[in-house]
């Protein structure tokens, strides 16, 4: 690992004003893909500004809904109990993420911040815009199985690999964030962006920002599923995955939210398919329609065609296992 | 050998120079930062580390690129720890920092300051094997044994945390420890037993 300069701060302004006089430094939580992308030499920081000892790690459940500070380990969310009688899509997609011990490691603000990547990004070797802005994407031409469906560029069609992320657009999530400008709120489906021409941006926070918290409104879906479809059992990225939550009443499904990870270059909210839903009676869904219209603004690449199929089927099989 | 003295020159080089700089440019451990106190170390500067492993605490000095994989094993001299991907995604590093399991080669050594860590080598009383070191030995939980000090640490949080309910809930949440010899069956047979016999302390 190439060597940086390592300081450790105890609050938010504190670590704030690190990061304003020093650029090119990156905060560090969990460490579980800085570190990594670090041992790659990916990522190359000059500083490393420690944040574990900001007091950012409450899990708190009030009648506005859910806040969950930044610095949150992924496996305090899911094993608490009102998460998990809440917001039980929210504990199946951290549960479906990473394994036991990354997600006693990652916080919940770093899961949000970890990298779009792809096997290019990774590989200094091959060329990768968002490693290497400019040096070419090797995956539009190259094996490109894992890569996204929806929203690319000609720049950079790798997908974002957080499953947490895919939960929180569906339950229209929000990420409070600082800055020395003071407080900014960020709707999360607006968080991570496409890649467009500028694929070295995962996302839409400012330099010198620091997510103090993610706040999920109160929900009254009581038919919940997330499925991740994957290459092994557990512990994999997903090909396809769907977030379901539904407020069904009798037959009718009253309200819906839907969305898809491993498709794109963020999580992949399907507002018009949560439409065509809304109103409909749970023993006459069709199916083929509401998939057709989801995968008809879909691109695929050499590899990857497979996920038209495989992401229709795996949205049928997430709603029907949410209604049961 | 040319070339390799040359590299080794010029790291020592820049090794010094760097040291040198670091200490005239910023008074080392402590330094004002706006209104608060942050502890900072530069380039090639080792910082202060107090950690207790396996009961034992001590002081040491580090750079911060060192992982606590690495602390464990070079400094420490405790290589029950294995190395296997060095990336998160074997599971043969896994440790117990405070009580929960982690990877120990994602996680920098000075991170863990004041934290307690257990080892493979902090679970057994005395010549006692801990239950899951029994268990893992009655059932043949392993064949080469390279990622079995991480399988076992693994497999005592897994009992800890409520994850070993059935073979399916144990199958999931022992999947960040890869075995390469495939001895998973026998794996989830011995975190069973140790589940049903409560011994998982």
């Amino acid at each position: 690992m190439i060597n940086f300069e390592y300081s450790r701060t105890s609050s938010v302004k504190a670590a704030l004003d690190v990061l304003a006089k020093n650029p090119g430094a990156s905060f560090i939580a969990g460490g579980t893909n800085l570190v990594d992308l670090m041992k790659k030499g990916v990522a190359t920081p000059q500083r490393l500004v420690d944040i574990n000892n900001l007091p950012l790690k409450q899990i708190s459940i009030d009648a506005k809904g859910l806040t969950i500070g930044a610095l949150a380990l992924n496996s305090d969310v899911a094993e608490n109990e009102k998460v998990k009688k809440n917001y039980p899509l929210l504990v199946q997609a951290i549960n479906a993420g990473a394994s036991a011990q990354l997600r006693n490691m990652a916080t919940i603000g770093g899961n949000i911040m970890q990298r779009t990547r792809c096997t290019y990004f990774y590989d200094t070797t091959l060329p990768c815009n968002k490693r290497k802005p400019g040096s070419g994407c090797g995956a539009l031409k190259g094996y490109n199985r894992m890569h996204a469906i929806f929203g690319a560029s000609d720049k950079c069609i790798a997908v974002q690999p957080s499953d947490m992320s895919v939960a929180l657009a569906a339950l229209d999530a929000t990420v409070m964030v600082s800055s020395s400008k003071g407080e900014r709120k960020i709707p999360f489906t607006d968080f991570h962006r496409l890649p467009g021409d500028i694929p070295e941006k995962d996302n839409n926070l400012q330099p010198g920002e620091l997510i103090t918290a993610i706040h999920v409104p109160v929900n009254s879906f009581n038919k919940n599923h997330y499925l991740k479809i994957r290459d092994r059992a557990s512990y994999a990225f997903a090909l396809v995955s769907v977030a379901v939550a539904l407020k069904v009443n009798g037959n009718i499904i009253q309200s819906a939210r839907l969305a898809m990870g491993g498709v794109a270059h963020k999580p992949w909210r399907l507002k018009q398919a949560e439409e065509m839903l809304t109103g409909s009676a749970i023993h006459d869904l069709s199916f083929a329609k509401l998939t057709d219209n989801i995968m008809q603004d879909a691109k695929t690449y050499e590899h990857n065609a497979f996920k038209i199929k495989l992401g229709k089927a795996a949205i049928a099989e997430a709603i029907n296992k949410a209604l049961q | 050998m040319n070339n390799q003295d040359q590299k080794d020159s010029r790291r020592d080089f820049l090794k010094k120079t760097t040291a040198m700089a670091a200490l005239t440019i910023s008074s080392p451990v402590l330094v004002k930062a706006g209104q608060h106190d942050e502890k900072i170390a530069s380039f090639f500067e080792k910082m202060d580390l107090k950690i207790e492993v396996n009961g034992v605490a001590h002081q040491l000095s580090v750079e911060p690129r060192v992982t606590l994989l690495d602390l464990l094993r070079e400094q420490l001299h405790l290589t029950g720890t294995k190395k296997g991907c060095d990336h998160g995604q074997c599971g043969a590093c896994t440790v117990h920092v405070d009580g929960k399991r982690i990877n120990s080669c994602l996680s920098l050594a000075v991170m863990n300051d004041g934290k307690k860590v257990t080892t493979i080598e902090g679970i057994a009383d005395g010549d006692n094997l801990h239950p899951m070191q029994e268990a893992f030995i009655n059932h043949d939980g392993f064949q080469c044994g390279y990622c079995t000090p991480g399988q076992i640490m693994s497999a005592i949080a897994c009992v800890q945390e409520g994850h070993a309910n059935s073979r399916e809930e144990i199958q999931e949440f022992m999947s960040g420890n890869i075995c390469r010899c495939g001895a998973y069956p026998h794996i989830v047979d011995a975190v069973m037993e140790v589940k049903k016999g409560g011994k998982s302390s």
